[in-house]
């Protein structure tokens, strides 16, 4: 892509996000309708750069007891103990398994703590207004966006050990609280993606004007 | 103006409608974070409140202890964990990192224990199984004291008696240990009532203190005047009195232990305070003994053996224990050109005095004195005897000899010297001596030359009787046998004779048949003659049809 490309703010106009329909845009007033389905018109998501934020700083807090508090309880007849994700990482490596630590590693807190950091990396790169590898950073995006679902695997992990183990006397896994603050983790870095509006990554180069 | 790529013209675009600007409303995305970190913030400050107190407890080893895993239990509920295991800076001991939860914080005193359960057998107990299985634990016992406390030094056995028991601690102070394990039963009149706590050895090496736990109600009867004694297994004892087996029950047997009994009388005195010292007694016996204040020592001279008396035999009077040997030693008199083994004794007045029906009064030693020798003169004399004749075993009794030489006590001497009168056994040999003499005086040759010519004479009366068997033999057996064979052919004939087809039988067959029909003839003419009487003069009618 060129410098030369145009878009739809230069040329005065916006697409409805409801219909479709293209409206132009009235210079000097900044909430509008659509003609056709009355929907509001947006250039950019309104407010994405502070809502990313919020959730990105929402989910930087949960991610601290996530990590720190048990997430499980197991409890068998020979006495009962609760696990952090790392513990359980700690476990799996020094067992055997380097292989089943490594996945749990990455997906349970690899992944998330990444995605959190590429999402302020690209809200400062919006903030800053940088100029450079806008292109990169969009791509950047889709893969957080892609990923996003797939760090739940440890929440699905859980709830289904809590399902299925329910031995009564025998055995019994409980969730621990880091699962609700692991979730919400999940939960707040996908809607700080949605809120993240890409098209603010190439704004610099443009005379914006909304 | 600008035309689109599919060549749609600007002006058909719509204008947008605009909106009357609306009040910019607060931005309650913040609110998101805002909850976030209320949550956050809450959990974390439950957590550090949850968080209990980290104590630490020294061990000699961590056997069995892992960090993380491993739990600390009161009760066999978990209070804690065990967070890390280390060493102390010289090496010599493990150090344990335990964090507890809050609520045991108030129990983390001065005097609170800490020991690793193991499995273990003791007491006739087995205790700690269950490790087996989950792997060892530690476990706490609450303290009673109210200083606070935080680094512990973790006991290597496993106490017997734990905070929460009720009952009283006694102090015991032994020669040995016998078989006193830890946990070994302390029994009254042979019910269990507590334990054997602690077992060590005096700091000096003088003996054994044992540390016993009488349990709650039964420690009232446990008073100043207890005595405690050892029952280890079977206690058997072959003494003047016999062979006596004392147990105390299986259990007893089997693990030994300490029984306690009240002598007698003393029942009124209260009772113990914890932690007194009692002497521990090897058996019943000792235990009971009243303790002898005064004693009088004597020398006696015996002359017969000495075998069977060893220390510690008793002196009887009419079978009443009043003293026991002290000492046999001995010496070589020149006067009597032989040796002499003088027997010390002691005897114990009070024993007969406690004995007295009414009380008397302590006599002064003079007065002892003269009542001795008053009773010497009255023939009161020392005498060896056998006392159980299966072990050998002797004492000495007191008896009275009106009939023996008079003697004194020779209050001289230190000891004083007692008279003394033969032992019965002497006295068995003298009679023994005597019956042999008898039999020894006896005509055994004379009578051995009568029985001889007896002997003889029968022999030969037994011989003349042999003589007229063989003539009885030669003579008169050839004519019975003759006899015997003319009586076998005799009964030959007459078998002969008697055979069914003899002709002799066959005749007599003949004749009874004819006899048969004659008679037939004879009873048909009978019953003629009965209904034609006539017949006889006329002839046989015809029969009319």
């Amino acid at each position: 892509m060129s410098d030369s490309d145009v878009t739809a703010s230069q040329m005065g106009l916006c697409v409805c996000h409801g219909c479709g329909g293209l409206s132009e845009l009235l210079p000097g007033i900044h909430e509008m309708r659509c003609r056709r389905c009355g929907a509001a018109l947006h250039l950019r998501k309104p407010n994405s750069i502070a809502r990313t934020w919020a959730y990105l700083i929402a989910a930087y807090i949960m991610y601290v007891p996530a990590n720190v508090l048990p997430i499980m309880h197991t409890g068998s007849m020979f006495g009962a103990q609760s696990d952090t994700i790392m513990s359980g990482v700690a476990y799996l490596w020094h067992s055997g398994s380097w292989h089943l630590a490594l996945v749990v590693f990455i997906a349970s807190v690899l992944v998330p703590l990444v995605k959190m950091l590429c999402l302020t990396l690209l809200l400062i790169s919006v903030q800053r207004g940088w100029t450079e590898r806008a292109l990169e950073r969009t791509k950047l995006y889709r893969i957080l966006e892609f990923i996003g679902p797939w760090s739940m695997l440890d929440v699905y992990v859980v709830t289904i050990l809590v399902a299925l183990v329910q031995l009564k006397s025998l055995a019994t896994i409980q969730p621990g609280p880091a699962a609700a603050a692991f979730g919400a983790v999940v939960v707040l870095t996908m809607f700080a993606a949605m809120a993240f509006d890409p098209r603010l990554l190439w704004e610099p180069k443009e005379a914006h004007h909304v | 103006m600008y035309e689109g790529s599919r060549g749609t013209v600007l002006e058909d675009i719509p204008t947008a409608v605009a909106v009357s600007k609306r009040r910019k409303s607060p931005q309650l995305i913040w609110l998101v974070p805002i909850v976030a970190a209320l949550i956050g913030g809450w959990l974390a400050v439950k957590t550090i409140l949850d968080k209990g107190p980290t104590i630490t407890i020294t061990f000699k080893t961590a056997e069995g202890l892992e960090a993380g895993k491993t739990k600390v239990k009161y009760k066999n509920i978990d209070i804690g964990e065990v967070k890390s295991v280390g060493f102390t800076p010289d090496l010599q001991q493990v150090v344990v990192t335990a964090e507890l939860k809050k609520g045991v914080a108030p129990h983390l005193v001065e005097d609170a224990r800490f020991w690793i359960v193991k499995p273990r057998v003791a007491g006739g107990q087995v205790s700690g199984i269950g490790t087996l299985f989950s792997g060892s634990y530690i476990e706490m016992d609450r303290g009673k004291s109210s200083t606070r406390r935080e680094d512990f030094e973790g006991l290597e056995v496993q106490p017997m008696v734990t905070g929460d028991m009720q009952g009283r601690q006694f102090i015991l102070k032994g020669k040995d240990l016998g078989s006193h394990d830890i946990g070994t039963p302390v029994m009254y009149r042979r019910i269990q009532v507590g334990k054997v706590a602690v077992n060590e050895l005096n700091q000096d090496g003088s003996g054994v203190t044992l540390k016993i736990f009488v349990e709650s109600p039964y420690d009232k009867f446990v008073n100043p005047n207890t005595r405690f004694w050892d029952v280890s297994g079977i206690d058997i004892t072959a003494d003047a009195s016999g062979v006596k087996v004392n147990t105390e029950g299986l259990m007893a047997i089997l693990l030994g232990g300490v029984a306690f009994e009240a002598p007698a009388g003393s029942g009124t005195l209260p009772e113990a305070d914890p932690d007194t010292v009692f002497p521990l007694y090897p058996n019943r016996g000792a235990a009971m003994k009243q303790p002898d204040r005064e004693a009088l020592l004597f020398t006696m001279y015996f002359d017969e053996s000495l075998r069977g008396l060893t220390v510690g035999s008793p002196i009887e009077a009419n079978s009443v224990n009043i003293g026991e040997v002290k000492d046999i030693k001995v010496e070589y008199s020149d006067l009597r050109g032989k040796f002499l083994f003088p027997v010390d004794v002691a005897l114990y007045p009070g024993r007969l005095r406690a004995m007295m029906r009414q009380g008397i009064a302590d006599p002064t030693p003079a007065e002892q004195k003269a009542r001795l020798d008053t009773l010497i003169a009255s023939g009161l004399r020392a005498q060896l005897k056998t006392g159980s004749l299966l072990t050998g075993q002797m004492y000495i009794s007191m008896d009275f000899f009106p009939k023996a030489a008079p003697a004194k006590i020779d209050w001289t001497k230190t000891p004083p010297v007692f008279p003394t009168e033969p032992g019965a056994l002497v006295e068995l040999q003298a009679t023994l001596m005597n019956i042999s003499k008898k039999i020894e005086s006896m005509p055994l040759d004379r009578i051995g030359e009568d029985l001889r010519t007896t002997l003889q004479s029968l022999n030969r009366t037994l011989m003349g009787a042999e003589q007229a068997v063989k003539r009885m033999d030669k003579d008169v057996a050839p004519a019975a046998k003759a006899a015997l064979e003319d009586a076998r052919r005799t009964l030959n004939t007459v078998d002969k004779t008697l055979a069914s087809d003899a002709p002799l039988q066959q005749d007599l067959r003949t004749s009874l048949r004819e006899l048969t029909r004659a008679t037939q003839s004879l009873r048909q003419l009978t019953e003629l003659l009965e209904r034609q009487p006539e017949s006889l003069i006329q002839g046989k009618k015809e029969t009319k049809r």
